[in-house]
């Protein structure tokens, strides 16, 4: 068994509650921080621990704390970003949902450590019954002292507030989740100034993903040099992973970076194999952003070592033959599935959600969700594979906000491990229809665990 | 739709979110308030009802209309009573949406986007709502209805129909 620092107690039973969770140890790292740590020893025992963001890019927390810009009068803010819209990622709702005051304890610490007198969770629409957990939390909170004027007689002041989006996938991007903070439309922002110096309202802003808030409670506790001795390498402490397609037990699992691909798919801790008692085929391992890997490739590098559950592993062979940890959404597909189908779904998701700022992702995800479409169909011609890869190139870095990228990289991925696959359904249009992807195969009900 | 105008219990609510943000940035609470405003004023958003939030958060209409347009939980169309939200993407398509979708367009007589004649049911298909390893799934109202087969979905339509029945 891994370590668990985030999710050891979520089955506690009635762990939601204030009283059961502070019995079982809750606002420890409040009372460590506040009473016995300066601000700048609580960011300096998270850079310590070399907690990296969880919510897709990977920085460092503790060097983005400290570039937060602090002129003197005028706010600091911590965001919460909770809008986790990103195919194949429900950790962070499992956070909130289960245990909310891990989250909301973390943000006080955080909060104390960059000095936000307000902060902010910002949560997707759609998560509605969870902004009443959170309010709720935060009422418990508050009404034990832990927010709110003088928080347990240190002299520091804070109160959370939860804002709640409308349905915008780019509204996760950071500088979009500002406007929409402020009431606007989710337009990325052109950077620099980045948050650090003009974020929320103009102010000096840090905006952090949900489980890397919540793992500054174990990092403050057991001490950052502590928690980095949990994993390896640059891949410290633990990380809640989503899984979800044709597995066994899908869920979300929060593993130690010690694990290797093949345990965590096989083992019956975790995902406990493939479904239905089919081959693995592909997989992609964070989030649906990030490159594809057919099974080959995910299990072993290049190099043919075993590949690991790290943020170095999943890169290892930099987009030609690996992939990213990104935000930990975990999608298996098995040898029923069809490459082109899932990733035609995945270009008209971005499509949906393209801001439509610039033109190359404006125009770019409107004609490849069409070819892909086509190709799926039966319809398409060998030379629109070509188109394909020639419009994803020319969207990858020519856009304002890095969902440009996120569009192109699957598809880029698809065409680079599964071109035969494009290239049959071209070339067999009517047996490519004639393939059953639906609830014949997969309506027997999942399980949900931890 | 004359005389639009929030219920005392939501005008404290529209209170209590103002209250989240600095003087002067009422503007920020433009978002949660038209979510008040769909769930009041029949399930969208007419121009009266966009107007309304406007002059209540001091904003010019078009601040309204341009946030209103933009995200995809508001409607600027009438919907039925009962909105059935089911997920398309990929992880939610290696699951069986499609046969869901089409399960619940055939027995309602609609296709993604139509609302059934008698205004009950509209069908639509979203994007990823954070189920993905609870699929397939749909949004019902608040709650999120997951793990979907067809049985669940008969069921689903016949306590909606129960609901509307014993609520007029
Ligand atoms: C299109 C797009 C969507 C994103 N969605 C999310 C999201 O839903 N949740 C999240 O935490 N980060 C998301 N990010 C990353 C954020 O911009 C930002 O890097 C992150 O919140 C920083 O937090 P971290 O350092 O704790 O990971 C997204 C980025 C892009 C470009
Ligand atoms: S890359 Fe796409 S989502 Fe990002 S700002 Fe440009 S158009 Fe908008
Ligand atoms: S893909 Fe359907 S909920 Fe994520």
């Amino acid at each position: 068994m891994g370590r668990k620092l985030l999710l050891d107690k979520a089955h506690v039973e009635n762990i939601r509650s204030y009283d059961v969770y502070r019995r079982e140890g809750g606002y420890r790292s409040v009372e460590k921080a506040l009473k016995t740590l300066s601000p700048e020893q609580v960011t300096e025992e998270v850079k310590k621990s070399g907690l990296r963001g969880r919510g897709g890019a990977g920085f460092p927390t503790g060097m983005k704390w400290s570039f937060l810009a602090k002129p003197e009068g005028v706010p600091r803010y911590l965001v919460v970003n909770a809008d986790e819209s990103e195919p194949g990622t429900f950790k962070d709702r499992y956070l909130m949902e289960f245990i909310p005051h891990l989250l909301i304890e973390g943000m006080i610490v955080s909060s104390f450590a960059l000095g936000s007198h307000r902060s902010y969770i910002y949560i997707r629409g759609e998560y509605s019954w969870i902004v009443d957990i959170l309010e709720q939390a935060i009422i418990e909170a508050k009404n034990n002292g832990w927010l709110g004027k003088n928080i347990q007689g240190s002299g520091f002041d804070c109160e959370i507030y939860v804002q709640r989006g409308a349905g915008a996938y780019i509204c996760g991007e950071e500088t979009a989740l500002l406007e929409s903070l402020e009431g606007k439309r989710g337009n990325p922002r052109i950077k620099p100034p980045f948050p650090a110096v003009k974020g929320l309202w103009d102010c000096p802003t840090v905006v952090n993903n949900v489980e890397t808030i919540a793992a500054v409670v174990p990092i403050i506790n057991e001490g950052g040099d502590e928690y980095a001795k949990i994993g390896t390498g640059k891949s410290t402490g633990t990380k809640l992973i989503s899984a979800c397609g044709n597995i066994k037990k899908q869920g979300v699992f929060e593993i130690d970076m010690t694990i290797s691909v093949e345990e965590f798919i096989y083992s019956d801790e975790y995902c406990g194999g493939i479904a239905n008692g089919k081959k693995l085929k592909a997989c992609i391992p964070g989030g649906s952003s990030v490159p594809i890997l057919p099974a080959n490739l995910l299990l072993k590098t290049a190099k043919g070592e075993t590949r690991m559950m790290t943020y170095e592993s999943l890169a290892d062979g930099g987009f030609q033959t690996g992939s990213m940890m990104g935000s930990g959404g975990f999608i298996v597909l098995d040898e029923m599935q069809c490459v082109v189908r899932h990733t035609y779904t995945l270009a008209r998701f971005y499509r949906h959600e393209s801001c439509g700022q610039c033109s190359p992702c404006r125009e770019g995800t409107g004609w490849m969700e069409k070819i892909l479409l086509n190709i799926e169909k039966g319809k398409g011609k060998m030379t629109d594979i070509d188109l394909l890869w020639d419009i994803q190139r020319k969207i990858e870095g020519n856009t304002i906000c890095p969902l440009g990228d996120a569009a192109a990289w699957p598809v880029a991925a698809a065409i680079r491990h599964f071109r035969d696959e494009f290239e049959w359904h071209v070339l067999n249009p009517e047996e490519s229809q004639r393939r059953n992807y639906g609830l014949a195969n997969y309506a027997q009900p999942l399980q949900v665990v931890a | 739709m004359q005389n639009v105008k929030f219920s005392e219990e939501t005008l404290k609510e529209v209170q209590r979110i103002i209250s989240f943000y600095p003087e002067g940035k009422q503007k920020s609470a433009v978002i949660p308030v038209l979510h008040l405003a769909q769930k009041e004023f029949g399930g969208w958003l007419d121009v009266p009802v966009m107007d309304y939030v406007a002059s209540l958060l001091q904003l010019l209409p078009i601040e309204v209309y341009e946030v209103a347009s933009f995200y995809s939980m508001y409607n600027l169309k009438p919907v039925g009573k009962y909105m059935f939200e089911v997920c398309q993407t990929g992880p939610c398509m290696l699951n069986g949406s499609d046969d869901i979708i089409q399960y619940i367009g055939d027995k309602l007589g609609i296709k993604p986007g139509q609302t059934s004649n008698d205004g009950m049911f509209t069908l639509k298909t979203v994007e990823c709502l954070g189920a993905c390893g609870y699929a397939p799934m749909m949004q019902l109202g608040k709650d999120y209805r997951e793990h979907l087969t067809k049985e669940k979905i008969d069921k689903i339509v016949e306590d909606c129909r129960k609901a509307a029945a014993s609520n007029n």
